[in-house]
C-alpha cells in the first residue's frame, strides 16, 4: 500500500491505495465521487474524464499515485444545482443528454476542449469530443449544447444562431 | 378550502404543456453527478461477485478446480453451476413462437457444457472487487472440446455438428405466415408463377451489440426471508415475477428497484444469468452481494440483436406493380433462448410488406443455435432487420425495371386517403400520408441539387460519387395489444399501468409501470398530467421502477411508453376528476351535471365566479371533514390501458452520400428525415428521440458487427474492436415531422424510440448503392467498412466475401465458410 494525498472538488483527501489502482475506483470506491463512473476498460468511452490540474484526463488511464499531490476536479465539483457551470446549463438546455451516462464525463471533456478552443466549429467540437463516446443522443444535441456554452462563457448570447 | 372568486384567473386557459419544449426534470441529477446508477450502491457488508467465463464456444466441462481461488485472500466462496444446479433453474424464454419450439434450456451457470465463449461456469464471491477480479484466473476448468456450430447456413445442412447434443438439429423452431392462408392475401407461389419480373436477393443483417452506456450491475440485500435486487434493467417488473418463477423466491418477498439506468436499446430488456446468480448467493450467505461486469464482459456476455440471412423475392409487373413478396430468413438465436430471443424475427414477419400494397407475402423463419451468445431485443427488434429488407429489394427492384426508386414506391405505397388500411401481414395500419412526408424530407435534403451534383460527378468521372439513398418505412409500435400478443404465442400482456396520489398540498405523485432509462419520462408525464388535472407542471412527480412503489407494470420496450404507458397516466387522471366531481358537486352544492372542470377548477354552469381547483379539493378529502356520504373520502385512482391495435409511425428518410472510389471511404454528405409519430408532447425529446436511432441504424449500416472467429471467440470484444460512432463519425442529421394523430389511443401518439434505428440503415446502403452502381456494384455487406466498399467496386460481389480474416471487414465465421481462414483441427486446436 501507498499513501497518497489529493485534492479533489476543493477537499483533501489523504489515503492507502495499492498502487495498482485507478484513479477512477480510487475516486469512486474510497473517496464516494460516485459521479464519475466508468464505461469500458479500454480508455475508449471517456464516461470517467475527470480534470487533474486542470486538465482532462481519462481517470481510468491514470493511477491513484500518479495523482499524488495533484488538483482533482470531477462533475461534483463544478457547479451544483443552484449554480450550473455553462456547459452544464447548456447540457440542459439544448437536451444534450439522455439516459446520461455519458454526461459527466462528456462535460469535463467539453470543459477542458472550450478552455483550448473558446469558439469551436461544429466540426471542432466533433473532433474536441472524439475521445467520449455517446449511445443515446447522436452528438447533435451535444455539439449544439457545447456551442452555446462558447456563447454564454464568451459572453455572447448569438453563438448558436450564428453557428448551428 | 376556499371558494376562489377571480372570473378573470378563471377563464384564462394555461398554456398547453402538450407540444411545449420542456427542458427535463431528469438532467439537474444527471448533469451534476448526483446520480443512483446501481454500481455506486454501497451496503455494509457487502460481497463481491466475479464470473469465472469460459473460453471456448463448445465443450464438456469435465473438471473445475476452486480450490486455489478459494485459498486467495479475500475470497469467500466460490460457486460452480453444480453447486447452484438444484436452484438454478433455467433462463426463462417467454415467447414461444410455435407450439413445437425446442428450447435447449440455460442454466445460469453452465452444470455440464458451455455453449458459447464467455458462459458462466463458476462464480467469485470476495471481500472487495479487486479480490473477486484477482481469483478468477485461479479457477482450473478442464474441457472436452465440441465443434463450435458458427454458421448458420452450415448448421441447417444434413449432417452438420450440433450445438446442442440433447436436441435432434440445429433448428429451434420453423415460423410461417403465409397471407394466403391466413386470409390476408392471394397465392403467394401463383403470384410469381404469372409474375412478368422476379428479384431475389440474399441478404446479411449482420451480429450487433446494444452497447448502452452504463456496464450492466445488479445489487442485491437479503433482510429475512425478503430480497431487495437492485438492476440496471428497463423491465424491473418483468424481471421480479420471472425472478420468482425462475428460483423459488416468493414474488411477494422479492422487491426489484431500477434506480438510474444507463440506457438500454433492448438490452437491458433481459433475465440475465447474472441476476439469478447474484440472487442466489444473497439467499445462500445472507449478505449483500453486488456485481458489476466489466464492458468486455458486457460485450462478450450481454444479448446481442440482429443477426438474420434474408432470402427475399419480389414479383413484379413490367410497369412496377409489386405482385408478391416471399422472405425466408435464417434468424440466429445463439447457444440458448432468452427472455423473447426467438420472437424477434417473429415480431418482424409482420413488417416485411412494409408501405407496400403486396397482394400476396409469405414468410419463413427458422431459429438456429449456434455456439454464440444469444441473440435478442436490440431497438427495433425484427423491425430495422424487415425494414432493411424490404426497402433494399424495392431498390432492386427499381435497378432492374429501370424506375426511379422513389417512383416505384409511391407506385405502390398505401395512399393517404386509405387509412386504415389492413396489410397483405394482417396489420391494420392507422394513419399517415406517405406522399406529405417523403416531399418535405426531399426539400430538407436540397434533392434536387445534390441528383445534379451526382449527375456532374458521374459525368466528370470524379473519383468520389455521390449517391441518395431512400427508405419509406413504417413500424409497428406501443406494444401491445394483449389478446395479439397470445394469438402469438407471447407469455404476457402488453397493457401498462398508472396511479395518480393526489397530496394534500395539492401536490401530485404519478406512478407508472413504464421504466424509463434516459427517455425521459419524468417530464412527459408531468407535462400529460398537468394538461389533464390542470396543475402545474412543477406539481407532479413522477415515481417509477420500484415494485414497491410502482406494484405493477409491463416496464419500457418497443416505443411502448408514452402510447401504452402515457395513455394509462391520462385514464387515471380522468378518474381522479370524476372522483373530484363529486366532491365538488357537494362542496359547492351544485349538481354535478351543472360542473364543468377545465383549467384544473370545476366551476358550477351558468353561475360564473364560483369556482374550485382541484388541488383544493385533494385538501379537502384529506381533511375529510365534508365530503358526500356515499363516497370514500379519497380522488387518487388508478387505471390500467391495453391497447386495441398497434400504432404505425412512418416516415421517409434520405441519405446523400459520397463515396471514395479510389480508398472505398464513404462518407454521409446529407441527412434529412421526416417522421410521423403521431401527436408530439415534448419536440425536444422527440427530436432527440430521433437522433439517437439515426446514429444506432446509421452505426449498423457503416461501422458496428459483432464479429465471431471460427473457433467462435468474439474478435469485437472491446470498443477498441466494436466501433461505436464517435461525434466526428456521424453527421449533422435535418429532422421534420408530419403529425397524424394515432386514432388508437388518447394521446394520438405512436411511438418514437425505434424510429430512426429502424429507417435509416437500408436509407444509407441504398445511398452508398447509388454511388457506385454504374461501376456494376449490386450490394455491399454492412458494414460498409472502406475495405468492403473498394473490394465490392474493384473485385465485384458484396465486398464481405474476401476480406481478411480477423478484420473488422471479415464477416466470414459468422455468415460464410470458414474454410481457408480455420480448419475443424485447427479450430479445436489451442491449450485451453
Amino acid at each position: 500500500m501507498t499513501q497518497v494525498s489529493m485534492r479533489v472538488d476543493g477537499v483533501t483527501y489523504t489515503d492507502e491505495v495499492e498502487p495498482r489502482t485507478l484513479l477512477v475506483h480510487h475516486l469512486r470506491e474510497a473517496l464516494g465521487k460516485v459521479g464519475t463512473v466508468v464505461g469500458c476498460d479500454t480508455s475508449n468511452c471517456g464516461a470517467c474524464t475527470v480534470h487533474l490540474d486542470g486538465q482532462a484526463v481519462k481517470s481510468c488511464t491514470v493511477f491513484a499515485v500518479q495523482a499524488d499531490g495533484a488538483e482533482v476536479t470531477t462533475i461534483e465539483g463544478i457547479g451544483s444545482a443552484g449554480d450550473l457551470h455553462p456547459v452544464q446549463k447548456a447540457f440542459h438546455e439544448m437536451h444534450g443528454l439522455q439516459c446520461g451516462y455519458c454526461t459527466p464525463g462528456m462535460i469535463m471533456a467539453s470543459i477542458d476542449l472550450l478552455k483550448e478552443n473558446p469558439n469551436p466549429s461544429e466540426t471542432e467540437v466533433r473532433e474536441g469530443i472524439e475521445g467520449n463516446l455517446c449511445r443515446c443522443t447522436g452528438y447533435q444535441n451535444i455539439v449544439r449544447a457545447v456551442q452555446q456554452a462558447a456563447g454564454e462563457m464568451a459572453g455572447r448570447s448569438d453563438t448558436l444562431g450564428a453557428q448551428a | 378550502m376556499t371558494v376562489t372568486e377571480d372570473p378573470a384567473a378563471a377563464e384564462v386557459a394555461p398554456e398547453r404543456e402538450i407540444g411545449k419544449a420542456r427542458r427535463r426534470k431528469e438532467d439537474a441529477r444527471l448533469i451534476t453527478g448526483r446520480t443512483t446508477w446501481t454500481d455506486n450502491m454501497v451496503l455494509p457488508g457487502m460481497l463481491h461477485l466475479a464470473v469465472v467465463r469460459s473460453p471456448v464456444a463448445h465443450g464438456k466441462i469435465t473438471n473445475v478446480d476452486v480450490s486455489a481461488a478459494l485459498e486467495a485472500p479475500g475470497v469467500v466462496a466460490v460457486y460452480t453451476g453444480r453447486d447452484l444446479a438444484d436452484e438454478q433453474g433455467s433462463i426463462p424464454c417467454a415467447w414461444p413462437v410455435t407450439a413445437d419450439m425446442v428450447n435447449p434450456g440455460h442454466p445460469s451457470i453452465a452444470v455440464e457444457e458451455v455453449n458459447h465463449v464467455g458462459e458462466a461456469v463458476a462464480v467469485i464471491v470476495a471481500r472487495s472487487r479487486s479480490a473477486a477480479a484477482d481469483a478468477i484466473e485461479l479457477v482450473d476448468v478442464d474441457y472436452d472440446l465440441l465443434p463450435p456450430v458458427l454458421d448458420m447456413e452450415q448448421a441447417v445442412k444434413g449432417e452438420a455438428d450440433l450445438c446442442h447434443d440433447h436436441i435432434e438439429s440445429n433448428t429451434a423452431y420453423h415460423f410461417v405466415f403465409d397471407a394466403g392462408e391466413a386470409g390476408t392475401g392471394g397465392d403467394t407461389e401463383q403470384a410469381f408463377a404469372d409474375a412478368d419480373v422476379v428479384v431475389s436477393r440474399r441478404f446479411v443483417n449482420q451480429r450487433l451489440i446494444p452497447a448502452f452506456m452504463e456496464p450492466r450491475s445488479v445489487v442485491v440485500q437479503p433482510q429475512g426471508d425478503n430480497f431487495t435486487m437492485w438492476s440496471a434493467t428497463q423491465i424491473p417488473h418483468v424481471l421480479r415475477v420471472m425472478l420468482a418463477m425462475v428460483t423459488g423466491v416468493p414474488e411477494h418477498k422479492l422487491r426489484v428497484v431500477a434506480p438510474d439506468v444507463g440506457g438500454g436499446f433492448g438490452g437491458k430488456l433481459q433475465v440475465n444469468p447474472e441476476e439469478v446468480i447474484a440472487l442466489l448467493i444473497a439467499r445462500r450467505l445472507g449478505k449483500p452481494v453486488k456485481w458489476t461486469e466489466t464492458r468486455s464482459e458486457s460485450l462478450m456476455a450481454a444479448h446481442h440483436g440482429r443477426d438474420q440471412i434474408q432470402y427475399i423475392d419480389v414479383a413484379s409487373d413490367r410497369e412496377g406493380n409489386v405482385k408478391g413478396l416471399r422472405v425466408r430468413i435464417l434468424a440466429d438465436m445463439g447457444a440458448y433462448l432468452r427472455l423473447i430471443t426467438p420472437g424477434v424475427p417473429a415480431l418482424g414477419a409482420f413488417m416485411f410488406p412494409g408501405i407496400y400494397k403486396f397482394p400476396a407475402y409469405r414468410f419463413e423463419c427458422d431459429g438456429i443455435f449456434t455456439n454464440k451468445v444469444p441473440t435478442d431485443a436490440y431497438r427495433g427488434a425484427g423491425r430495422p432487420e424487415a425494414t432493411f429488407a424490404v426497402e433494399r429489394i424495392m431498390d432492386e427492384l427499381a435497378v432492374e425495371l429501370g424506375m426511379d426508386p422513389l417512383e416505384l414506391r409511391r407506385k405502390n405505397w398505401i395512399q393517404a386517403q386509405e387509412f386504415p388500411f389492413t396489410t397483405v401481414a394482417g396489420l391494420e395500419y392507422d394513419s399517415g400520408d406517405y406522399d406529405a412526408a417523403t416531399q418535405q424530407a426531399l426539400e430538407l435534403l436540397g434533392y434536387q441539387e445534390l441528383r445534379e451534383e451526382q449527375r456532374r460527378r458521374r459525368e466528370s468521372n470524379d473519383p468520389v460519387q455521390l449517391g441518395i439513398g431512400f427508405s419509406t418505412f413504417t413500424e409497428m409500435c406501443g406494444l401491445a395489444p394483449s389478446r395479439v400478443l397470445g394469438s402469438l404465442s407471447y407469455g404476457a400482456g402488453g397493457w401498462e399501468t398508472a396511479s395518480i396520489r393526489m397530496l394534500p398540498t395539492g401536490k401530485v405523485e404519478v406512478v407508472t409501470g413504464s421504466t424509463p432509462h434516459g427517455q425521459g419520462h419524468e417530464t412527459a408525464w408531468s407535462q400529460l398530467v398537468a394538461d389533464q388535472l390542470g396543475v402545474p407542471f412543477e406539481d407532479v412527480e413522477v415515481l417509477h421502477g420500484d415494485t414497491a412503489v410502482s406494484h405493477k407494470g409491463m416496464d419500457t420496450y418497443g416505443s411502448r411508453s408514452l402510447v401504452v404507458g402515457g395513455t394509462a397516466v391520462v385514464k387515471a387522471a380522468d378518474k381522479v376528476i370524476e372522483k373530484a366531481r363529486k366532491v365538488a358537486a357537494h362542496l359547492l352544492e351544485a349538481n354535478e351535471d351543472d360542473l364543468e372542470f377545465s383549467a384544473g377548477k370545476f366551476t358550477v354552469r351558468g353561475t360564473p365566479g364560483t369556482a374550485l381547483s382541484i388541488q383544493e379539493i385533494a385538501l379537502a378529502v384529506f381533511a375529510a371533514h365534508n365530503y358526500p356520504e356515499d363516497i370514500e373520502p379519497s380522488i387518487d385512482a388508478d387505471a390500467t390501458f391495453d391497447p386495441v391495435n398497434f400504432s404505425f409511425p412512418h416516415g421517409t428518410h434520405v441519405c446523400a452520400m459520397e463515396v471514395d472510389t479510389e480508398t472505398g471511404f464513404v462518407k454521409i454528405r446529407k441527412y434529412a428525415c421526416v417522421d410521423d409519430v403521431g401527436t408530439i408532447v415534448n419536440p425536444l425529446i422527440v427530436e432527440g428521440q430521433v437522433h439517437g436511432g439515426l446514429a444506432q441504424g446509421i452505426a449498423q449500416a457503416l461501422y458496428e458487427e459483432a464479429v465471431y472467429d471460427a473457433d467462435g471467440n468474439l474478435t469485437t470484444g472491446t470498443f477498441v474492436d466494436y466501433l461505436v460512432p464517435s461525434a466526428a463519425d456521424l453527421p449533422h442529421f435535418d429532422t421534420g415531422n408530419t403529425v397524424h394523430v394515432a386514432p388508437g389511443n388518447p394521446i394520438g401518439a405512436k411511438g418514437v424510440g425505434e424510429a430512426g434505428c429502424i429507417a435509416s440503415t437500408p436509407a444509407v446502403v441504398n445511398a452508398a448503392l447509388d454511388a457506385v452502381r454504374h461501376l456494376g456494384v449490386r450490394d455491399i455487406r454492412m458494414p460498409l467498412t472502406p475495405e468492403r466498399v473498394w473490394r465490392a467496386i474493384h473485385q465485384g460481389g458484396d465486398g464481405g466475401d474476401r476480406a481478411t480474416a480477423g478484420t473488422n471487414a471479415y464477416g466470414g465465421a459468422s455468415t460464410e465458410s470458414t474454410a481457408g481462414v480455420s480448419t475443424p483441427a485447427s479450430s479445436l486446436g489451442g491449450d485451453l
